[in-house]
């Protein structure tokens, strides 16, 4: 992974957030306790504020920086659970580069599992995990048998579209939605909706030339 | 929204300073990271440390102090603290005995805890805290919440590790209250996050949400209003179910208002609860009634019932000198 690319995901990140400021805050609302759009507005901006100082690491520091930066100022659920995201990409890049997608792919599938252990919940929970999980499992296949980098980029927003709107018929069984039983049937998880929009943002940005 | 407020983003921060302020005899203020501690530390006992996210005043920095807590790491309102401010809190006041963790369980809390337990460098054990009945548990949730019996918990537990007694036993008494207690909690009005600045669900003037949460997260159902009696019969009806408590048993029983519910119509739920559990011949040898754990501005009580025995009794009578409990001192 490249730093330019790191910073750069973030701004465009940060942009996509501050514009679902309503829809997110309408959808925690709806279901949870109305702060995640404000946990994720306060990480981002926590990340651009260390733009300077991180723009001549190496990708593994920068996400390592980012991911402790992330656990002391979100907080919540969310802090620890993107925190591992970051960790984890951190692990993985300073074992071996990540330069190629297969590459890519492994350390955001590995990524995801920490999220799992962490979070203790999988597929179908009602969570961001039903956004992120069939991200991963698209994003190996298709790069593992080597299909354009473009085809797997619409590939990955269409699983991540999928998986986020899946969370609508769901019960959930994780995190502050579990305590409505039934009434959380016909809402979009919040969780499920921020990673789409963050995921769809990276793949966007992903086809451009940096 | 109208609320005292300067700037939505400086409001924990000056409430914070406030609280360290109204009872610097107590208490010391550290922030970034956040945390609360005794003024003076505590020598030679297990550190007991709790945290949450804020709006549940006074929990947990209201319980700081001699018997009960040596550190309260506060998060953002409704957002638990991050493991930052407990490893900080617990270099702060850890005392050669290791380090207990007092947890309300949510996903949340329990995550920061659990990475901050991780990157503890000493001795360490957690009580997580589930005394929420309305909550029903089940492998496949995050389980029942921690409500007003973590108030209990964390004096009961505070009053043990000031005798000296080790971390295990720590552990094992928290645990043992925690499984002896229930609380069921009503709202009859939403609460409204600052930094939302709109109540966080709608209800009814002629309506009430039966098992909310603290965090004024919906319950087991939203219903009509009724007369207090009614609501309260519920309230106790789904607490004995949990506890079964037999005949005879002696009880601690809390009425704990979430804020915006005036002290006079607290003791009139304790008085119809009261009467409702002696009718079950349970023996009500201790009592409290006030706002232990709020829910920012919410309409609603809670009602918690803690089944006693000795070793219970005689930690939650001994002396406390906190800014939300204090007696014998």
């Amino acid at each position: 992974m490249r730093t330019d690319f790191i910073l750069k995901a973030i701004e465009a990140v940060n942009q996509a957030v501050l514009a679902s400021e309503a829809e997110l805050e309408s959808l925690d609302r709806e279901i949870g306790d109305g702060d995640h759009f404000i946990n994720l507005k306060r990480g981002c901006a926590a990340l651009l504020d260390m733009r300077e100082e991180l723009a001549a690491l190496p990708a593994d520091q920068v996400l390592q920086r980012m991911g402790m930066k992330l656990l002391s100022t979100i907080g919540g659920a969310s802090g620890p659970l993107l925190a591992t995201i970051f960790m984890t990409l951190a692990k993985h890049e300073k074992t071996e580069t990540a330069d190629t997608l297969p590459k890519i792919a492994a350390a955001f599938a590995a990524s995801v599992e920490a999220v799992k252990q962490r979070g203790k919940a999988g597929l179908g929970e009602k969570t961001m995990l039903d956004t992120l999980i069939p991200v991963a499992d698209t994003f190996s296949q298709l790069s593992n048998a080597g299909e354009p980098a473009d085809a797997i980029y619409t590939a990955i927003q269409q699983a991540a579209e999928q998986g986020m709107r899946s969370t609508r018929d769901l019960i959930a069984t994780k995190g502050r939605a579990a305590f409505l039983g039934e009434r959380a049937i016909g809402h979009i998880d919040a969780g499920a909706r921020s990673s789409q929009i963050i995921i769809h943002t990276i793949a966007e940005l992903a086809r451009k030339p940096l | 929204m109208k609320k005292f407020i300067n700037d939505v983003d400086q409001l924990l921060v000056e409430s914070l300073s406030g609280f360290a302020r109204a009872h610097a005899d107590i208490v010391s203020l550290h922030l970034d990271p956040n945390f609360v501690t005794r003024r003076h530390k505590a020598e030679n006992k297990v550190a007991i440390i709790s945290g949450g996210g804020s709006g549940h005043e006074p929990l947990h920095t209201g319980y700081v102090g001699y018997g009960m807590l040596d550190a309260a790491c506060p998060g953002h309102v409704f957002t638990s603290p991050s493991p930052d401010q407990m490893l900080a809190a617990a270099e702060a006041v850890h005392a050669g005995k290791g380090v207990l963790f007092i947890v309300k369980n949510y996903a949340g809390d329990v995550m920061n805890f659990e990475m901050a337990a991780e990157m503890l460098p000493f001795e360490h054990a957690t009580v997580l805290t589930s005394d929420d009945v309305a909550v029903e548990n089940s492998t496949y949730t995050t389980g029942r919440r921690g409500v007003a019996g973590t108030v209990i918990v964390e004096k009961v537990v505070g009053s043990l590790a000031e005798t000296g007694a080790d971390l295990a036993a720590c552990k094992a008494l928290g645990d043992k209250v925690n499984s002896r207690t229930a609380t069921m909690g009503v709202a009859l009005t939403s609460c409204t996050v600052p930094a939302a600045g709109r109540p966080t669900f709608d209800i009814a003037d002629n309506e009430l949400e039966m098992g909310v949460g603290i965090h004024g997260e919906p319950g087991r159902r939203r219903e009509a209003m009724r007369q207090a009696d009614a609501i309260v019969q519920d309230l106790v009806d789904a607490i004995l179910h949990d506890l079964k408590p037999a005949s005879g048993s002696e009880i601690l029983l809390l009425v704990n208002g979430f804020a915006a519910t005036p002290l006079m119509e607290l003791y009139l739920l304790y008085n119809s609860a009261a009467g409702l559990l002696e009718a079950q011949g349970l023996k009500i040898s201790r009592s409290h009634v006030g706002n232990t754990t709020t829910a920012l501005d919410m309409a609603g009580a809670s009602i918690t019932v803690c089944l006693l025995d000795d070793e219970i009794r005689q930690h939650w009578d001994s002396p406390v000198h906190t800014a939300g409990l204090r007696w014998q001192l």
